[in-house]
């Protein structure tokens, strides 16, 4: 029998307060005068009223807290509404719950009992049962929640109904043939919506095309018989876009060998060779992260990833299972490195923005409320970093009107682990036949099932709901401390690899391939094994399961007592599921039947290659009309730095632990005004003075015009962002994260190429070699608009890339914030008239015009990289701070010198006063001057004891000195003849108003 | 200092160093940095699960100082602290309260702070803070406790990171803690709070209460992290305090607390 415990605060719950604010915030003309909170714990178990009682003394504080078994409710309110999970979602609550019961009673729970957590929020004021329910749908996720709304009335007649969200499956448990002997609609319906269930209803997309499925037709026909529906979905998930980059690795038009291999690792192979002895590369593109040398006894690492799918569903699911997630690519490197740092970036659409789309023409499944879904994934960040202990040092928001449909979610961790442990180098992995495959960490759920097959196709209502999953962080640190801190120093394990996309399914066949040489090797899987959540899996859900914080090694069979002893020490569940083989086969077994036997080689190799054609597209936008820009440029000036792609989000950096393991030397928050930065450094041990330097670069927005140059301009970011901090090239190293739309189109492939050459350009003649990557090629979202018209919102192609550098010393390393009054301010670089896709022309383009519509005149001339000069110029700068001439360092991006300046202000509190009128560059008019983005250009202010130095080191470079920092605090500048002074004070207020109420 | 001489001092050190436990497992996070900090400082510090002490309580008698770390034990799910307090007071409660009893020092940083007071070793509650949202930034704190862990220092600053910081006592506790003398530390608008122009008490603490004792200022409990600055390169505005230095000072104001631990068993 279920029993619940409540338990309430005895005083002010500041949650409480903070759930009354945000219903306010949305409903502004509602009558709730309070909030009343309590959280349940449902226990599913037979247990005595003395366990009972004891258990709730427990789960309550006694200084601020007070329990019952009965209903804790206010003595008046209208409503209560009760928000719980839906079965079978990860409930982390409820399991703290039961390990806290199980310790109390001394003994483990049963299998079949059960421990769930829920909340009940107790609303008072002269509600409608309408308007609660409106509120509840704003609480809750149906996806992964449940909502129920009672009245008063019916709490006092029959009380609060218990709900035990037990899952309770019916399939049976075994593996079905798949006929494939079927005409081409009924296999490409079996591609395109999965296998048939007996009921007639499909399992959701395998993404395999017409090809692929007919190339797997005749590979069973050889063999005389179907293939189940495990060998099945397994190929599934193998030949996925999102396991095997295909559109990445295919030839597309002269390209034979794929771009990846012509530009990404092309150009990674040529730097690597150019640099020669003073190559830093340890082990790049082989591994779940990249690793390079930090110094001669360690070594660093970095991976990102996105999670847009999953987030577009559930923004806090997506996002923390995103960031948990990349933590094990951290922890899959080598074997085993600590991870010591989070990156994210979320691309969203406007937060303020009121406009509802659906997933359905019947227009029963909403898409999230923009301002939902930036609110959901910062929280996803937040849980997943923070409970992790490991801190966030670096990211940003970048909003446009077309991550509307699909958010973008990046999420980065760099790892950290010694090169050697005696003589075994860490960084090398080999699982080898005869070793144990052993699955640690969590147990297996449906959460996750056609995780990679979804992300490979565009988010429409046919998007499957165990997509969603809801990450573990508890539980990933218990294993992540158990590998890092011990079983990697006691060579427990020879091999690692994280259960990410695929599931087991994908790790274990990954693995095998290291047990042999190439063709060799092979793998002996026993699905009963593998721990369930619950009873009732079909063999082919264990197999592809996503559910999250689990890794698979290779144990030799000696090592394994041992292993299993310490992981059980450390509460972590570790179980022996089969055996790597010499036999290059990939044989399961469930139930005593072989339901998978399978050729290794056709797992890995046996997919179509498709030969990819791309068509160049051109496209052009007018200038806008001379009477259009702006005459008061100070206006526009406050209007830019109130614009979400450029106003402080202060409210995520600090609500990140960015001081977590002590390593922080510069902060997400820079000077007295806390200005975001645009790079972190990091001192990763306590007694060298060595640092890492982590930067970010993106400019979609250029893609309108050129995705050439947005790609060329987001390396040139993301090197001249950690430049500023103290980088310098000879020691930068870089990743890229393409996230495309509706990529199987001959244009976006070209543009596609285009950016991938850019990339590949501009990272060789930089010397920063590309190390990792990921790509997500369908953030296409198709649906309908609120009147039932469909619709199509396609991301713009994103390139994102992420900077790695080492430096000797981060004493030397520099804040953006002005220091002191009297030091001397340079631009370096040219300001030339570069307004095309700027912050300033797409604001323009978004006013009404003459004729009351807003049109896309965003300009015609995008920002240009010139590698030769911006490289000499940044090496200039890397000499000056290695030199300690350089007060501080602020990297022009979005918004121009303007913004910058007014940044830079904003940090110090410091006034500006400056004469742009002699800038290097083409730009002439005010505005151009202000608002132009022409890349590789930095302000930097310069003590005046420093000047002569300072100048000299400059010889060569397009460095102008535009005056100098008072302490008067006023924005004073000098442009085309116009004075503009802003005190710093409207400054602030402007750079901070737009997520003021966040 | 020639590497000979340097290691003859690390030899005698070694013989007089005292030993602290940090305690780790399910989600303690902060047990590297803390152990670094003790080290510096000149203790022997070696990191122990739970699991371990468990198994094995005796461990508690070869140590001086134990330390409860800051991180997310058990998520904060059901409460922060509580889930950890509840195993603690379940399997190794007798031999903590010898170790106590022996003249030991013990501390409790942020989420250990939020530990020792579920366990009820030192009195209160940490709730939720003010802005009902996890908040990272330096604060600066006046000290008003002659606890050994204080000794000479006067104010200091430090940075937090929490989302159940704010510190909460009933009427009765309260008055205890002002009689024994154990409010030990409370949030002042100093140094950082001044230069970042943020308000004093960053989470809505009754009576700006940062840290407290108990033991006769044995047991010092804190939100504040003093592991995180021990360096000056730490500091929220070092680049600030830099302009004009020749060079920079090595230490952070953290690192007292850990010398003055060191100090009491010397």
């Amino acid at each position: 029998m279920a029993e619940r415990i409540m338990v309430r605060a005895k005083g002010t719950d500041a949650r409480a307060d903070g759930l009354l604010r945000t219903l306010k915030t949305l409903f502004p003309r509602t009558k709730l005068r309070s909030v009343a909170l309590a959280d349940a714990y449902t226990i599913d178990a037979a247990l005595s009223s003395a366990e009972l009682a004891w258990i709730a003394r427990s789960l309550t504080n006694p200084v601020i807290e007070e329990s019952s078994t009965r209903t804790l409710a206010p003595k008046a309110f209208s409503y209560c509404i009760e928000i719980g999970f839906l079965p079978g979602v990860t409930d982390n609550v409820g399991n703290t719950a039961r390990e806290t019961i199980e310790d109390v009673l001394g003994r483990k729970m049963k299998a079949e009992e059960g421990v769930y957590s829920s909340r009940l929020l107790f609303l008072s004021g002269a509600l409608s049962e309408d308007a609660v329910g409106r509120m509840a749908r704003e609480l809750h996720n149906p996806l992964i929640e449940r909502a129920t709304v009672i009245s008063a009335a019916d709490v006092k007649r029959r009380g609060i109904p218990i709900v035990v969200p037990k899952v309770k499956l019916h399939a049976a448990g075994r593996a079905d043939e798949v006929n494939l002997e079927v005409d081409d609609a009924k296999l490409m319906q079996i591609g395109k919506e999965g296998v048939a269930n007996a009921d007639g209803s499909r399992r959701g997309p395998l993404a395999l095309s017409l090809k692929a499925l007919k190339i797997i037709r005749d590979h069973f026909r050889r063999k005389g018989r179907n293939p189940t529906d495990i060998e099945l979905e397994s190929l599934a998930q193998t030949w996925s876009e999102h396991c095997k980059h295909t559109i990445f690795a295919d030839p597309l038009d002269d390209v034979q060998e794929g771009i990846y291999r012509r530009y990404i690792k092309g150009a990674t192979q040529k730097i690597r060779k150019q640099k020669g002895k003073k190559d830093f590369c340890i082990s790049v593109f082989t591994d779940n992260s990249g690793g390079i040398a930090f110094d001669d006894k360690y070594l660093v690492t970095h991976k990102v990833e996105t999670h847009n799918s999953p987030s577009a569903l559930d923004p806090f699911g997506g996002a923390i299972t995103g960031i948990v997630g990349v933590n094990r690519d951290a922890l899959g490197f080598g074997l085993g490195a600590k991870p010591i740092a989070n990156v994210y970036g979320f691309c969203v659409g406007d937060p303020a923005g009121k406009d509802t789309f659906f997933r359905d023409k019947a227009l029963t499944q909403p898409l999230l409320p923009a301002r939902r879904i930036l609110e959901g994934v910062i929280k996803g960040i937040n849980a997943g970093g923070n409970q992790s202990g490991i801190p966030t040092p670096l990211g940003f928001v970048a909003v446009d009107p077309r991550y509307r449909g699909k958010p973008l979610v990046f999420a980065g961790t760099v790892g950290f682990l010694p090169r050697k442990n005696k003589n075994k180098k860490l960084w090398e992995k080999k699982a080898r036949a005869g070793d144990y495959i052993v699955m640690v960490g969590g147990r297996v759920g449906l959460d996750g099932i056609h995780g990679a097959t979804f992300s490979s196709e565009s988010l429409s209502s046919g998007s499957p709901a165990t997509a969603v999953q809801i990450g573990d962080p508890i539980t990933q640190k218990k294993l992540s401390d158990a590998i890092i801190r011990e079983a990697r120093d006691k060579e427990l394990y020879t091999s690692i690899t994280d259960n990410g996309a695929g599931g087991l399914s994908c790790s274990v066949a990954e693995m095998a391939k290291e047990c042999g040489l190439p063709g060799q090797g092979g793998c002996i899987v026993e699905l009963d094994k593998v721990p369930v959540k619950y009873p009732g899996l079909a063999p082919w859900q264990i197999w592809i399961s996503e559910s999250q914080e689990r890794m698979t090694l290779a144990v030799p069979k000696q090592k394994w007592p041992q292993f299993k002893k310490l992981f059980e020490s450390r509460g972590v569940e570790a179980t022996h599921i089969g055996m790597f083989t010499k036999k290059p086969t990939c044989v399961v077994r469930f139930a005593g039947k072989v339901v998978m036997d399978m050729n290794m080689s056709f797992l890995h190799d046996g997919r179509p290659i498709e030969s990819q054609k791309s068509t160049p597209v051109q496209r052009a936008y007018p200038e806008p009309a001379p009477k259009a820009r702006s005459e008061n440029v100070a206006k526009s000036l406050l209007e830019l730095l109130s614009r979400p792609n450029i106003a402080s989000t202060a409210f995520i950096a600090e609500q990140y632990d960015y001081e977590v393991q002590g390593t922080s030397v510069t902060k997400p928050l820079q000077g007295r005004g806390r200005v975001n930065a645009d790079a972190g450094v990091l001192q990763p041990l306590p007694d060298s003075k060595r640092g890492i330097v982590l930067s970010q670069g993106y400019c979609p927005w250029y893609s309108d015009i050129d995705t050439y140059t947005m790609a060329a301009a987001a390396v040139d970011t993301a090197v001249r962002n950690a430049i500023a901090a103290g980088a310098s090239r000879d020691y930068l190293a870089i990743l890229d994260n393409f996230c495309w739309s509706t990529s199987n189109t001959p244009e976006r492939l070209y543009e596609l190429k285009r950016s991938a050459e850019a990339l590949h350009d501009v990272a060789v003649a930089y010397g920063t070699p590309l190390i990792s990557g990921k790509d997500s090629m369908f953030n296409d979202f198709r649906g309908f608009t609120a009147t039932g018209e469909p619709i199509h919102i396609a991301a713009p192609p994103t390139l994102l890339v992420s900077a790695l550098g080492v430096i000797p010393d981060v004493g030397r390393a520099v804040t953006l914030d002005l220091k002191n009054a009297g030091d001397f301010l340079y631009l370096i670089g040219e300001t030339n008239d570069e307004l095309g896709a700027s912050e300033y022309f797409t604001m323009l383009s978004e006013r009404p015009n003459n004729d009351g519509h807003r049109k896309s005149i965003i300009g015609a001339h995008v920002p240009m990289v010139n590698v030769r000069r911006s490289a000499k110029a940044y090496d200039a700068i890397s000499k000056a701070i290695a030199k300690g001439l350089i007060a501080s360092a602020f990297p022009v991006g979005r918004g121009g010198l303007g913004v910058v300046l007014a940044k830079t202000a904003i940090a110090g509190q410091l006034g500006i006063k400056a004469n742009l009128s002699k800038l290097k560059g083409n730009a002439k008019q005010p505005d151009g001057i202000l608002f132009s983005e022409s890349q590789g250009r930095m302000i930097l202010s310069v003590r005046p004891e420093h000047r002569r130095a300072f100048e000299s080191l400059m010889r060569g470079v397009a460095c102008t000195c535009i005056g100098e920092v008072t302490s008067k605090p006023v924005l004073a500048v000098v442009v085309g003849g116009k004075n503009i002074r802003v005190p710093v004070s409207a400054l602030t207020k402007a750079y901070r108003k737009t997520f003021k109420n966040w | 200092m020639s590497p000979r001489t340097y290691n003859l001092k690390s030899r005698t050190l070694r013989k007089s160093k005292p030993r602290a436990l940090i305690f780790s497992g399910y989600g303690l996070n902060c047990e590297e940095e803390t152990k670094a900090a003790f080290e510096m400082a000149g203790a022997a510090a070696d990191i122990i699960h739970i699991n371990d002490l468990i198994a094995k309580p005796a461990l508690f008698k070869q140590y001086q100082i134990a330390a409860f770390p800051g991180g997310f034990s058990y998520g904060d799910d059901t409460g922060s602290g509580k889930a950890y307090a509840n195993r603690v007071k379940r399997h190794f409660g007798d031999a903590l309260d010898t170790f106590l009893a022996r003249d030991t020092l013990m501390i409790g940083i942020c989420n250990g702070f939020q530990i020792l007071t579920s366990a009820g070793i030192l009195p209160g509650a940490l709730v939720a803070n003010d802005c009902a949202r996890y908040l990272t930034r330096w604060v600066d704190l006046k000290v008003t406790s002659n606890s050994p862990w204080l000794t000479g220092i006067s104010t200091l600053s430090l940075p937090i990171a929490h989302g159940e910081g704010k510190y909460f006592a009933t009427k009765d506790m309260l008055a205890k803690l002002k009689r024994t003398g154990d409010v030990a530390l409370t949030y002042v608008k100093g140094e950082t709070a001044k230069h970042f122009n943020l308000p004093a008490n960053p989470n809505g603490a009754m009576e700006n209460i940062a840290g407290i004792t108990g033991y006769k200022g044995r047991v010092l409990g804190m939100m504040p992290h003093p592991e995180r600055a021990v360096r000056f390169t730490q500091l929220p505005h070092w680049t600030y305090l830099a302009q004009g230095m020749k060079k920079l000072p090595a230490e952070g104001p953290g690192i007292a607390l850990f010398k003055n631990a060191v100090r009491y068993f010397a």
